[in-house]
């Protein structure tokens, strides 16, 4: 029993020195926040302020609004687009295989592993040519060319554990290629939505290379306004981490609203039933 | 009432190896055709070429003469129910039961009023709101029999439906089934590896081995006359006891590995016309030796007894015969113990002959314990 105690007490030991490491960097976020600017020095990084000061997210958000809005008309769709088209290529790769079919899947993997720097020059001629540069509708498509691989990867493995023969039994009942998709794959894969949209998510609010280099000035994603927030002359410390927890909050609330459909969604191919 | 109608169908996934080879047979309408063989037989390949799931290699397939190798599953007016059940896990009973219907754009009402019919028909009307995962194995079976017949198409195809319940539940699906199939008059195409369902089910079966027919034929006609050694030893519970044996000509006998001596008619060595043969005999052929049974035609030898299983009504004796473990059926319970020397006699008139080379039927058993109940009324 006195064994037993120790080694949790060890465990737990383990656990909050490690949580006391890994939420640090927030601390200091929060606490900087919070101060006034003349507050915010070097020597006087770890203490807590004097006074409690919001002045700081004041400025943030009204230096940030719009293109937080930029960031919500960019991920959205984004998002959306990805995972309607990440399902739809998942469900014909696992489910109406055709010849080639897995030969187009790996090449379609390769897509992942082609660093964004070295697209970079032709990407924005593409999108110049086409119309689309400096504007949040090329933004939308570079994130939806750019994640079709792992989103294809996901719903493919999602969709390997339905059984064939629930789609074998709809065609028998008259249902064709998109009613299948409607009818029986859609509701199936909501967690496999839920996950998939977690991941486009977050990856594309907090992508920066393609938002700095596609965008300028008025139709910049946040995390470039954040960037450019702190100015050229004096960084406002205070400001800056009020914009960055701004920034953050997003994917944030995302996570806590729809986190344990991500574990369940990460699981459900390893439990079955 | 359609007649489904297979002429020389093969399949073949990479144009080498078929896995289903020359094919033709002919199912009648309204008849409980069984199709059984042990696993990669490619009896479900064949189901799933007449479902349309599969593409026909060769041959013609045709529904109530009309081609329809290219015809989509959908349009071939046939259910299928598949052996893991396939329910959609995100609709209801119900839902589960119409979907078909509500794809085929059958009005609200109609859809509402044939769900509850056949709800009632399997005992479902209680669970039409549940969920699949809500569940019993049983019940899922039957909202899978549902979710078929609910569609009324004059053809159902079943893969395997009863191999994931236990025993007892299985034998009472086995009858429900046969009897919603007389009741509807459906055309059953049935698969199974079970020869115990293909037994009693079946109005004809046909065992398949190696994507072959091996036989078709009514199951008491394939049990009394198995046209090889595979079908002879596929059905039957236990198994036919197979041997190799000689025939002499010269003194008009038959010997199994110099244990058994067969006197044979004389016009039988002639039409059989080979010496190397394989002597086939049913556990239940196989009988105490008394006094009396020493009759012309038969012959009488001595077994130990390796194994013994008591079954209630019934005994079985297993022993070491000609290099294979042999089984004896006698009704009754019988007190015998391991390594007893049990004195057995057989029959000529019970036995199979197959040629050994070839694995066919030369001689069918002519002694068949057929019972007739004549004036009797209930």
């Amino acid at each position: 029993m006195a064994k037993l105690k120790l080694s949790t007490i060890l465990k737990y030991a383990v656990l909050i020195v490690m949580a006391i490491i890994f939420l640090t960097p927030v601390y200091v976020i929060i606490v900087t926040s919070i101060k006034p600017l003349d507050e915010v020095s070097l020597d006087h990084m770890w203490a807590l302020p004097t006074a409690i000061d919001f002045s700081s997210y004041i400025k943030a958000f009204t230096e940030l609004a719009p293109n937080f809005m930029n960031s919500i008309y960019l991920v959205v769709p984004a998002t959306l687009l990805s995972a309607l088209l990440g399902a739809m290529n998942g469900y014909v790769l696992s489910k109406w295989r055709f010849k080639g079919s897995e030969l187009l899947f790996t090449i379609m993997l390769f897509g992942m592993f082609i660093p964004y720097q070295s697209i970079l020059i032709p990407l924005i001629q593409f999108l110049r040519s086409i119309g689309l540069y400096n504007s949040i509708g090329g933004l939308i498509l570079t994130h939806v060319v750019y994640g079709l691989p792992i989103t294809t990867l996901m719903f493919r493995n999602f969709y390997a554990n339905i059984p064939d023969s629930m789609i074998e039994s709809a065609k028998i009942d008259g249902a064709n290629f998109l009613g299948i998709f409607r009818h029986i794959i859609i509701p199936l894969s909501i967690s496999g939505f839920v996950v998939v949209a977690i991941w486009q998510f977050t990856n594309i609010w907090n992508e920066f290379l393609f938002a700095v280099t596609i965008t300028n000035s008025d139709s910049q994603p946040i995390m470039v306004a954040l960037q450019n927030l702190s100015g050229s002359q004096i960084v406002q410390w205070n400001v800056q981490m009020a914009g960055a927890l701004l920034a953050a909050l997003p994917t944030l609330l995302v996570y806590i609203l729809l986190g344990k459909y991500f574990v369940r969604g990460l699981l459900a191919g390893s439990v079955k039933g | 009432m359609k007649d489904v109608e297979l002429t020389h169908l093969s399949k073949s996934y990479d144009m080498q190896t078929e896995v289903l080879s020359d094919i033709s047979v002919s199912i009648h309408a309204g008849e409980f055709f069984v199709l059984v063989g042990p696993s990669g037989c490619g009896k479900s390949t064949m189901l799933r070429m007449i479902a349309g799931l599969e593409d026909i290699t060769e041959g013609t397939l045709t529904i109530g003469q009309k081609k329809v190798n290219d015809l989509h599953p959908s349009k071939r007016d046939i259910s299928m129910v598949f052996q893991n059940y396939a329910l959609y896990p995100h609709l209801s009973v119900e839902e589960n039961i119409v979907f078909g219907l509500s794809v085929k754009k059958v009005p609200k009402t109609q859809r509402k009023k044939r769900c509850h019919r056949v709800a009632k028909m399997l005992g479902l009307t209680d669970y039409l709101n549940r969920k699949p995962r809500q569940l019993s194995g049983g019940q899922r079976q039957r909202v899978a029999l549902a979710r078929a017949i609910v569609n009324e198409s004059p053809i159902c195809l079943m893969d395997e439906p009863l191999s994931n319940l236990d025993a007892k539940l299985r034998a009472q699906m086995r009858s429900e089934i046969k009897q919603i199939q007389r009741q509807l008059n459906i055309t059953m195409i049935y698969v199974t590896h079970d020869q115990v369902e293909a037994m009693t089910m079946g109005d004809r079966i046909m065992i398949l081995n190696e994507g072959k027919i091996q036989q078709v034929g009514p199951p008491i006609d394939v049990y009394n006359a198995p046209a090889n050694e595979f079908v002879a030893k596929f059905i039957g519970s236990p198994p036919m006891n197979l041997a190799k044996a000689t025939i002499y000509p010269d003194n008009q006998t038959l010997s199994v590995v110099g244990r058994i001596h067969l006197q044979l008619p004389p016009e039988d060595i002639q039409r059989m016309g080979t010496k190397e043969v394989t002597i086939g005999i049913r556990p239940e052929h196989l009988q105490l030796a008394t006094s009396e049974s020493q009759q012309p035609g038969s012959s009488k030898f001595e077994v130990k007894v390796s194994h013994v299983e008591v079954l209630g009504n019934e005994t079985l004796l297993n022993f070491e015969f000609a290099e294979g473990n042999w089984q004896a059926k006698w009704n009754g319970q019988w007190r015998v113990n391991v390594g007893d020397i049990v004195p057995l006699s057989l029959h000529y008139s019970a036995i199979c002959l197959f040629d050994t080379t070839t694995g066919n039927m030369i001689k069918q058993p002519t002694q068949n314990e057929q019972h007739l109940i004549q004036g009797v009324s209930i």
